[in-house]
């Protein structure tokens, strides 16, 4: 078997591990479902009350990816204002740390002020969290081109749009892509965090209205397709930045593709 | 400070000429003085060679003409006008290969031909036929053959510092600037290569200003070499060369060819004390 297969298995296997030790201790300590109800009871929720649940995901599935979106778009455009310049960098990035550090649950309430309970507040929640991070990487992957790189371009006496299209843009699309594994992540913890404090569709809300009715394997089947929608969205961008930026990571078999 | 009495002028023959030029990296206590007070002048079509000790300022002197550095005082002029504003086209194998790690080799060498006119406004057009052809026929004069589509860092130091020359040569420059380009390249290579080099400016005729650390090589290929010394950074000799062309490898066993590269070797060996008039 080679290492990466193994790999592969062993984690495949942990993670199966996790959820039998999670039935067996429920079962062997008695634990009521009002407090920790088993796998077998979520996934059995989770059939039973699909059609119940489907419409919410979607709900947060298109709440995240707006957000997403909207934060790409401001990101890439920050960053790109941000690392245009070393100058610009080394006065933005203080700034940008500080308001990353932000607890940004703390901006729910006032985007409900401003544009009342639904799924704007979510949108923009999303958007905020995902755009810290791109705009850090645009603006570290632009901020460090090797200027030797530059230097090609100048000596053909390239414009600064030749320079930014050519060098440097292509030399942050690592950080760009890396940045957008985290960010989407990012993006959907946002709109859960909206949907559970003001709104009235979505997985956050529907966990929340569980919770207050004692329907606990309902709120667990909602952690669970939290869980599940997170992961792949994980997975999608990291295949996409493998594809995209795979001189970057050097494998052997990229250069073989 | 004096005002000139009139603004300085480029010598009427000379396509690149350096006026009093000083450079000075950094600043205050982490001043380096790389060039002092150089004067250069190299006509249309000429091959000069720089040589002198590691650290002399000729990466510098490279710099200053492809206008990637300004000079702290002095005036650098190609083709009539000061540098940067001239519409000259410039080819530049820097002394690291500086491949674009994310373009295989093709569009690495493909890239002048992507930016510089006239061939930038047939790029789109051409980029999969006439540009492709010709880049892998450079590609193949310099032994990569069949490596078009690897990437930078599937190859070894030698076969980039020969994509490297090629991309200085696809767009057909009228200055070609070459800072050590055959440095990491075996004997052999490098010979063949050098042949290569003299039959191109044979026939094309650009202006070149090559920077090695080998005689022979100076001697081999430049009609002119340029002695430098170190600190202060500065010409401190030429001397034609007046072998005719085509040179071969077989003359740098020639009694002549030898006196001039101990000579060569002689003034660069001596301590800058000596020199110092
Ligand atoms: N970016 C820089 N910042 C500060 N000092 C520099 C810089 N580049 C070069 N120098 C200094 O300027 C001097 C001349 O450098 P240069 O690169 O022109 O030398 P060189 O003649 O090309 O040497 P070599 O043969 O080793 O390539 C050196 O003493 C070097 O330390
Ligand atoms: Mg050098």
């Amino acid at each position: 078997m080679n290492p990466q297969l193994r790999r592969r298995f062993a984690s495949a296997a942990l993670i199966i591990g996790f959820f039998v030790a999670w039935e067996l201790l429920c079962v062997a300590f008695g634990i009521k479902d009002i407090v920790l109800p088993r796998p077998s009871q979520i996934v059995v929720t989770l059939a039973q009350r699909m059609p119940a649940i489907w419409p919410h995901a979607l709900q947060t599935l298109y709440t995240t990816l707006v957000g997403f979106a909207l934060g790409i778009l401001a990101g890439v455009f920050l960053g790109a204002l941000v690392g245009s310049s070393k100058l610009a960098y080394d006065v933005a990035y203080p700034l940008l740390v500080g308001f990353s550090s932000i607890p940004k649950v703390a901006v729910v309430p006032i985007f409900v002020l401003w544009f009342g309970a639904g799924t704007i507040p979510a949108v923009l929640t999303a958007m905020i969290l995902c755009v810290f991070p791109i705009v850090v990487n645009v603006a570290t992957g632009l901020a460090t081109t090797e200027p030797e790189l530059e230097d090609v371009m100048r000596a053909l006496k390239a414009s600064k749009f030749d320079i930014l299209s050519n060098v440097g843009l292509p030399r942050t699309m690592p950080y760009f892509f890396a940045s957008l594994k985290v960010a989407v992540t990012q993006a959907f913890v946002g709109t859960v965090i909206a949907e559970t404090v003001a709104s009235n569709r979505g997985i956050g809300n529907l966990m929340m209205i569980a919770s207050s009715s004692f329907d606990v394997p309902l709120v667990f089947a909602g952690l669970l397709i939290l869980a599940v929608l997170g992961v792949a969205l994980y997975v999608v961008f990291s295949f996409i930045e493998v594809r995209v930026t795979g001189w970057a990571h050097r494998k052997d078999e990229f250069a073989m593709g | 400070m004096l005002a000139p009495a009139s603004s300085p002028r480029a010598h009427a023959d000379a396509f690149v000429e350096l006026q009093k030029v000083t450079h000075t990296y950094g600043r205050g206590d982490k001043e380096v003085r790389a060039l002092e007070s150089t004067d250069l002048r190299i006509e249309k079509g000429d091959f000069i060679a720089l040589v002198g000790p590691s650290g002399c300022g000729k990466s510098t002197i490279l710099k200053l003409v492809t206008g990637l550095i300004n000079a702290s005082s002095g005036v650098v002029f190609v083709a009539g006008r000061e540098v940067t504003a001239e519409p000259v086209r410039v080819g530049m194998a820097f002394q690291n290969p500086t491949l674009l790690p994310w373009l295989t080799l093709r569009d690495n060498v493909m890239l002048p031909l992507k930016i510089v006119a006239p061939f930038r406004q047939e790029y789109r057009a051409k980029r999969r036929s006439e540009f492709r052809d010709r880049v892998d026929a450079l590609l193949a004069q310099v032994g990569l053959a069949g490596f078009a589509d690897k990437y930078p860092w599937q190859l070894s130091g030698g076969m980039m510092q020969r994509a490297s020359l090629c991309r200085a040569l696809v767009h057909e420059p009228q200055l070609l600037m070459l800072d050590e380009p055959f440095g990491a390249l075996d004997q052999f290579t490098r010979e063949e290569l050098w042949g290569i080099m003299q039959e191109l400016w044979m026939t094309r005729r650009p202006t070149v200003l090559l920077v090695t650390h080998d005689l022979k090589e100076a001697a081999y290929l430049a009609n002119r070499i340029c002695v430098m010394q170190a600190r202060p950074g500065r010409i401190i000799q030429e001397s034609v060369v007046g072998f005719a062309r085509p040179r071969t490898i077989a003359l740098s066993y020639d009694p002549e060819f030898v006196t001039l590269t101990q000579r060569l070797r002689e003034l660069i060996m001596r301590p800058a004390k000596e020199t110092v008039q």
